[in-house]
């Protein structure tokens, strides 16, 4: 797949991971991981750029002794998730054009 | 290889880096593997479930901008020895000027690339500008000349004002794929620092 195009989908995927509740980086990776293959690696990079596109918020939670950092989804962040579904829906239908069973010419 | 050697291998990889974006990548990874390790894994497990440390440096850096990931790659792994001062010293007629070629080779690029977006809507602003001029000649020149140069100056009107609207969305469209042009142009001059470290 086309690395930007997967940029794109990893970065609505990760807001829609958090976008009930707020979720953890490993939390994150098993939630997205059925869907598409996605490691710690990638996922840092992403989060951090949502973060300073202010989509997301961080906080540091103390758990069992530690502290987890837990990621909450601004409006901002729901708004993008909005307008990707808008945006894949006419790619959606798009492709129902391209893949349609050709029997109009008969 | 255990969690503290991972992190240790880690800062290592971001060396050059400053301080408080590698003690917030250690952060993350640190908790991930405490998350691994809660979730039952031992360890080691928890560690050989992560990527190198390479590979982690290798997305973060390519994440960085640009000025950063060339300071972190420019600055020395370990203090210089005398002998390489002296050659670096020897050596600077050569290096200084290709080091500079390169930089404003790149800015050269860089430049152009936004040049041409503000050339694009600097036409098209013309455009309109004359059109609105045409339209003052016109209304002028319902008053002080003939009914041939209403018509003239009326039909520039149309014609220039038609031509900056067709215009200004072909700019947008284009404008749009140089802006990603230069967005491409500066990771690949990125990926280029940063696959030189690993070939070293």
């Amino acid at each position: 797949m086309d690395i930007q195009l997967k940029r794109g989908l990893l970065e609505v995927c990760v807001l829609a991971a958090i976008k009930n509740r707020d979720s953890y980086g490993y939390q994150i990776v098993k939630d997205i991981k059925p869907c598409v293959e996605i490691s710690e690696s990638t996922l840092y990079p992403i989060l951090r750029r949502l973060e300073n596109a202010e989509l997301l918020t961080v906080r540091s939670v103390e758990h069992s002794g530690r502290l987890r950092k837990y990621y909450h989804i601004t409006p901002a962040g729901l708004e993008r998730i909005r307008v990707f579904q808008e945006e894949w829906k006419e790619i959606l239908s798009i492709y129902q054009f391209i893949t349609r069973e050709d029997d109009s010419h008969e | 290889m255990n969690k503290a050697d991972f992190l240790a291998a880690l800062r290592q990889q971001l060396r050059g880096l400053s301080e408080s974006d590698i003690e917030k990548s250690l952060e993350y990874y640190s908790e991930s593997i405490d998350d691994r390790i809660e979730d039952g894994m031992t360890e080691e497990e928890a560690v050989a479930d992560m990527e190198s440390p390479a590979e982690i440096a290798r997305q973060i850096l390519m994440d960085m901008p640009l000025p950063k990931v060339v300071k972190a790659k420019a600055r020395p792994s370990r203090p210089l020895r005398v002998g390489e001062i002296v050659l670096l010293a020897v050596g600077s007629p050569v290096w200084v000027p290709l080091a500079l070629a390169a930089v404003l080779v790149f800015l050269a690029i860089y430049v152009t690339i936004w040049a041409l977006v503000v050339t694009f809507y600097a036409v098209d602003f013309s455009f309109a500008a004359s059109s609105l001029f045409c339209l003052a000649q016109a209304g002028i020149s319902l008053f002080t000349r003939g009914p041939v140069q209403v018509m003239y100056f009326g039909g520039c009107t149309l014609f220039l004002f038609g031509a900056a609207v067709l215009l200004f969305f072909a700019f947008n469209a284009l404008s749009g794929h140089l802006i990603q042009l230069s967005k491409n142009f500066i990771q690949w001059s990125k990926s280029h620092f940063i696959k030189k470290e690993d070939a070293r």
